[in-house]
């Protein structure tokens, strides 16, 4: 019952490759166009990203960390409204985007991003001082 | 499964648990006609694009396996203990419905003073406080008691100019009061200072660059002095905080200001008007060290004392969940002091006593569980935690409770009590009529402010 967002296949010759790591560390490989964001790739895949505002950059809900930091300085800088939800987001790194943002290019082919793992983070600071159970 | 409530957290629940446990059904318990909670009632109408996880919502309601049952409040038009024979699990997911009181002199008698919590539910249409009717017309001052972001929506509601609020689905009644409203000058005052204050940026941001509405600065002396070497939140706040607005106050129609380091003390009236504030008085605080600049440090009072006039104050220094009647039945031991439901962190509620042991069969989910704070993706995160949960426990055979036939089986006690309840099918009509009343006035959706109303369209 997950909502799939629709993306046109990429055309023979153009595939760019991006490859999740989800919280499991399982890596999913995909083939992909250019101009898709991450959020609808990952949400076509089945990927578990909620994008709870609908990729309108208004909550952190598709937060990913790109793991090298070469590709992260390929990216256009995030604006304020990016840096804004981001500052929001649970295990906040240097090379963290909103998925919903973060747009397929040429030079983006082979990214690899991992998807963090928020639960334990939220239990460990809003219970902090809490009766551990 | 039971779930009460039909906010994100209700909501969220409902989705995990039906995608990790095949042939799960839902009955959704709502105490309105309409659902979705502070998506609803609560997110500032300026910020439509918050409410888009009402798709994610629509798409859960739309299962067979969901059902949502409307204007029916359980613990007083059903008792708590009816539910338990007929569901496996009863999921706690009713949120805040009320709000913390500062417990000071003058603020249960003097008229001016408004709880935050009201005056958002009254701009948003919800049915008991649409009467609230806040007198915006008697001065030009305004003072809002907490620096969190319900304290800044206020403050932006106050500012900004009534006709860019007009497309929202701000209800028509609140767009005309503010369109007569002689605030010109917000106060948003609070207890520590500018790194403790638990705003989020991006509303901080947003009040900063409303057209014609200048900012006080922030004494520099207030914010960190090497700002480049924060962590990366608290950098970006400080530098944002430090540039303040670029309205010049000379230009500006309407301003505003953080005042930090102020416990409320009283709430005055003047003599000539002995029923209505015209004063707050505040203790100035220190924070206490090692580093001021600390996000958990604390403040002490002094002795020195500092008053604002005004005719207008809004408490907004958080929110609070109540027990709901017939939970001591269940053997539920609401934590008053916290305002939770006892549970083990990850929503299996448990009882008070030395052990903690888990109660089979009930669960709690978002604010009435971890307590009322944070965002949508906060709630969403706790939701899933509590579905989660409930998953492990019923992959690994533990106690439930061993009810049958949930809603189809009540249905029957609740038609002899002349309740009304409300189905998704019935909502969608209310939702479609009042996005009618929208279009004539060119605005997403006017809401039916008044129950009756709601179900008006369903006769």
């Amino acid at each position: 019952m997950a909502m799939h967002g629709h993306l046109t296949p990429p055309k023979p010759g153009e595939e760019l490759t991006v490859t999740f790591v989800d919280k499991e560390g399982e890596e999913h490989e995909f083939q992909v166009a250019q101009g898709d964001n991450l959020l609808d790739i990952a949400q076509s895949e089945e990927l578990e990203m909620e994008g709870a505002c609908g990729g309108s950059c208004a909550c952190s809900t598709c937060h990913v960390i790109v793991e090298s930091d070469d590709m992260y300085d390929k990216m256009d800088e995030p604006d304020d409204d990016e840096n804004d939800m981001l500052d929001l987001a649970f295990g906040l790194t240097e090379t963290s985007r909103l998925g919903c943002q973060v747009k397929m290019n040429k030079a983006l082919n082979g990214l690899r991003v991992r998807l963090p793992s928020m639960t334990r983070n939220l239990q460990a600071s809003d219970f902090s001082g809490a009766k551990k159970s | 499964m039971a779930v009460l409530g039909s906010g994100p957290a209700g909501f969220y629940t409902a989705y995990k648990v039906m995608s990790s446990i095949e042939n799960a059904i839902i009955d959704m318990y709502e105490c309105l006609p309409v659902p979705f909670g502070l998506v609803r009632f609560g997110v500032a109408p300026d910020h439509p694009e918050v409410k888009n996880c009402q798709d994610k919502f629509e798409e859960v309601a739309s299962s067979p396996r969901f059902n949502f049952i409307g204007n029916v409040s359980i613990g007083k038009d059903l008792p708590l203990a009816d539910l338990r024979p007929h569901y496996n699990a009863i999921i706690f997911a009713y949120g805040a419905t009320k709000d913390r009181k500062l417990g000071i002199s003058g603020e249960d008698r003097l008229k001016g003073i408004y709880s935050a919590r009201d005056f958002v539910g009254w701009y948003n249409g919800f049915p008991e406080h649409q009467a609230l009717a806040p007198d915006l017309e008697s001065g030009e001052e305004a003072v809002i008691i907490g620096q969190g972001n319900v304290a800044l929506d206020v403050a932006r509601t106050l500012l900004s100019d009534v006709d860019s609020l007009r497309k929202t689905d701000m209800t028509h009644y609140a767009l005309d009061a503010l369109s007569k409203s002689k605030v010109n000058r917000v106060r948003v005052v609070g207890r520590r200072g500018p790194m403790q204050a638990s705003f989020t940026i991006k509303e901080v941001r947003e009040l900063l660059s409303l057209p014609s509405v200048s900012f006080d600065p922030i004494d520099p002396a207030l914010l960190p002095p090497n700002a480049a070497k924060l962590s990366r939140s608290p950098k970006r706040l400080t530098q944002l905080l430090a540039r303040g607005s670029s309205h010049p106050a000379s230009q500006a129609r309407k301003s505003w200001s953080l005042d930090f380091f102020l416990s409320p003390r009283s709430f005055n009236a003047s003599k000539a008007r002995p029923d209505y504030l015209s004063s707050l008085t505040f203790l100035k605080n220190e924070l206490n060290g090692p580093d001021i600049f600390n996000s958990s440090a604390t403040a002490s009072p002094t002795t020195r004392e500092i008053s604002y006039p005004t005719s207008l104050a809004f408490r907004s220094i958080g929110y609070k969940s109540e027990a709901i009647d017939g939970m001591k039945d269940l053997g539920i031991d609401f934590d008053e002091r916290r305002g939770i439901i006892p549970n083990d962190l990850h929503g299996r509620i448990t009882s008070l006593s030395e052990d903690g042991t888990r109660i089979p069969g009930l669960y709690c989910s978002g604010w009435v569980k971890r307590g009322p704070a944070g965002v949508i993706a906060n709630t969403m995160e706790d939701a899933f935690d509590t579905a989660e949960s409930i998953a492990k426990d019923w992959e690994n055979q533990e106690t439930f409770l061993s009810g049958t036939n949930g809603w189809d089986a009540l249905q029957g006690s609740v038609a002899t009590k002349s309740l009304r309840p409300v189905s998704w099918d019935s909502w969608k009509k209310i939702d479609v009529a009042e996005k009618e009343r929208g279009k004539a006035k060119g605005k997403e959706r006017e809401k039916f402010a008044n129950i009756l109303d709601m179900l008006g369209v369903l006769d």
